[in-house]
């Protein structure tokens, strides 16, 4: 299995600002009702971008800039602190990717969110709470601007701003060697996991 | 050198080092729902690859059921699929399901502990955030996403990082009408609902060791809410208690000898920690979340907090919780009108919990103005509370006595609030939406807490309202 080599990101960028946006928000529960992660991309967001009336909301997700994103299949999200909190539903990373967005920048983000990002080869960078406010209002005053997302540098750039960026250093082993996602190397160990196996006596059956 | 818990039974299943610099970490029990797993088997099937360790799976079904609707095939045509995807599923690969016929189904982590699947010093991992549960028993348990419910079925380890670890000592007695779930959400509330971020919480205080283990499984279930990925109680004598007999524990020849290796994985007397909270237990008073995050919580004799108390990034959350909740900064809570009240989900759906409502419950009613409705959280418990005669007590006074699942906690199955209900909940989110109506409201409080809000028809103090 050959896995892309993500060490960069280059694409328009939307911003979502916002603390502690949940995996409810991103994707309301009943959109779990499924047995694909097929069309999820068209609901990311649903709730915040259709009031209960039916009727489109502001949100970013519903800007013409969405839209170019939407149709490149490529794109930056800029999110704030605690972006993915609550349930491990992978349904909410797969519905931002199927929606077009190729990498996150943010303050944080919750771990099992991060972790699921990235076994999806979407890269999620951190900044710190100044450059990421700074980020986020340059993108919004200039949409078509792309920003750069440098996985292997730990940067972030758009136009002729540069800021410092940061990444588990094991997400971006992955993500720039091309081992984001993980099953090559965890089939690999399948010997040394008989021994672990076996020297738990649980597992052995007692 | 001294370790601790999560030290220990880290290196227990370490299987190797991977080249990205994570550990392949051994899963030693892998819990599996409805919700999260068939992508995960589609993923199986399309890479050709196999369940590696079937018998060390173990699935049920608890997000989709509906609770008033025993009978196959349910209305909602999707959860019949899912149900059915999971019967394929399971019985493809030959693993043990814990199906709705069987007397034994339940939220999944009602289930594991339950049948004595879930044992101190193993490693634990499910699709579903509320695995820190399990922690309680001394198991290290955390919630995964489905790309990695594929890697524990094909090769039953996943690729980890270590956590840090911060110890949370709570010691001394809590008052009467104060409970578990009080102390988790005044934890979240002192710590963030981002202040775990990195790390596991170990609970520990005489508070804690006086505990039962399902108070220790409600505090443990809501660490993710404080960010915290996994939470453990260390095991002791009341955990193995709890275990023995259980389907699924030891047997009478092997019981020793899991107690002595279940007492090893304990942390040592001495061992270092990443950080050290404490917290009195007589300052905890009923807690009450106001807002749309369950670190947004107050004191039931509080008033909710004036914005201008906030610093910015708080206050812009508030102005939105605020807007979505209709609720006043600077008001109290107390006496804010009660539609639905909700007893149940994996935070507090276990017997203990129905017991102790059922207690002061007797000659109460229901407001006329709410819908009350409890929904044990498994088919054991269900079987249970109606043998002590539990279910009457809730159905005279008013309650609805539904069957087992996860139900209005996250409102997957027919159980909703419907347009800006206001719901009085013993579940674990106040996130927007939750309850499956998109400006239904939910306030979170304990059990207890929930009957008296059912029975007034407005948020208030249980203590009042039962002379606790």
């Amino acid at each position: 299995m050959s896995l892309a080599k993500i060490t960069q990101v280059k694409a328009l960028a939307l911003a979502v600002p916002g603390d502690d946006i949940d995996t409810d928000r991103i994707i309301p529960a009943r959109f779990l009702r499924c047995v694909t992660f097929d069309g999820l991309g068209e609901h990311a967001f649903r709730d915040e971008r259709t009031g209960p009336d039916g009727k489109e909301r502001a949100h970013p997700m519903n800007s013409a800039q969405a839209a170019r994103i939407a149709a490149a299949k490529q794109g930056v999200m800029v999110v704030g602190f605690n972006f993915g909190c609550g349930s491990s539903r992978e349904h909410a990373p797969q519905s931002i990717w199927r929606f077009g967005f190729t990498a996150l920048v943010g303050g944080s983000f919750a771990e099992i969110f991060f972790g699921n990002s990235t076994a999806l080869g979407v890269p999620c960078l951190t900044l710190s709470k100044d450059d990421l406010a700074e980020l986020s209002d340059f993108v919004q005053k200039n949409p078509d601007v792309e920003v750069t997302v440098d996985v292997e540098n730990l940067k972030v750039s758009a136009g002729a701003k540069t800021w410092k960026a940061d990444i588990a250093a094991s997400a971006r082993n992955s993500l720039i060697n091309g081992k984001w996602d993980p099953i090559a190397d965890l089939l690999e160990g399948a010997s040394d996991v008989a021994k672990t196996a076996g020297g738990l006596a649980y597992v052995a059956g007692k | 050198m001294a370790k601790t818990l999560f030290q220990k039974v880290w290196e227990a299943h370490t299987v190797r080092q991977l080249p990205n610099g994570q550990t392949q970490l051994f899963i030693g029990t892998h819990l599996i729902h409805e919700v999260t797993s068939p992508q995960a088997f589609g993923m199986l099937r399309d890479l050709g690859l196999k369940v590696k360790f079937p018998q060390r799976t173990f699935a049920t079904v608890d997000h989709i059921v509906p609770t008033n609707e025993l009978k196959e095939p349910y209305s909602d045509p999707i959860a019949q699929e899912m149900i059915e995807a999971l019967r394929k599923n399971t019985k493809d690969y030959g693993i043990k399901f814990f199906d709705t016929t069987t007397g034994q189904q339940g939220i999944v982590h009602m289930v594991g502990p339950e049948q004595g699947i879930t044992q101190p010093g193993t490693t634990i991992a499910c699709g579903d955030s509320h695995t820190a549960t399990h922690g309680a028993f001394g198991a290290i348990a955390f919630g995964i996403g489905t790309t990695q419910v594929r890697d524990v079925l094909a090769t039953q380890t996943l690729a980890l990082s270590p956590l840090k670890v911060r110890r949370i000592e709570v010691n001394g007695k809590l008052k009467p009408g104060v409970y578990a779930k009080d102390v988790i959400l005044h934890i979240i509330r002192e710590l963030g609902v981002n202040g775990g971020i990195g790390f596991a919480y170990e609970y520990a205080g005489t508070t804690f060791d006086n505990f039962s283990l399902e108070e220790r499984m409600t505090v443990c279930n809501m660490s993710i809410e404080g960010g915290a990925r996994c939470g453990y109680v260390n095991p002791d004598q009341k955990t193995f208690d709890y275990i023995k007999g259980k389907p699924f524990a030891p047997k009478a020849a092997d019981w020793d000898a899991a107690v002595a290796r279940w007492k090893s994985f304990a942390s040592d007397a001495g061992c270092k920690y990443d950080d050290v909270k404490v917290y009195q237990a007589e300052n905890i008073r009923p807690t009450v979340t106001w807002g749309i995050t369950p670190g947004q919580a107050i004191f039931i004799d509080e008033k909710m907090p004036a914005l201008e108390t906030l610093n910015a990034a708080d206050r812009q959350t508030a102005e939105d919780a605020y807007k979505h909740m209709k609720l006043s900064p600077s008001t109290p809570i107390k006496g804010t009108k009660v539609d639905v009240a909700f007893l149940g989900s994996c935070t507090n759906g276990r017997i203990s919990d129905l017991r102790e409502v059922a207690k002061y419950l007797k000659g109460r009613k229901v407001s006329a103005s709410v819908k009350a409705i409890v929904v044990p959280g498994s088919q054991l418990t269900a079987i249970q509370a109606v043998h002590e005669g539990l279910d009457k007590i809730f159905t005279d006074a008013g309650f609805e006595w539904r069957g087992a699942g996860c139900s209005m906690c996250l409102a997957m199955n027919p159980d909703k609030l419907v347009g800006d209900q206001l719901c009085a909940s013993s579940s674990n989110r106040n996130f927007k939406g939750r309850q499956g109506s998109q400006t239904g409201r939910t306030i979170l409080m304990s059990p207890l807490m929930v009957a008296a809000a059912a029975i007034t028809g407005e948020v208030t103090d249980a203590r009042e309202v039962f002379k606790v």
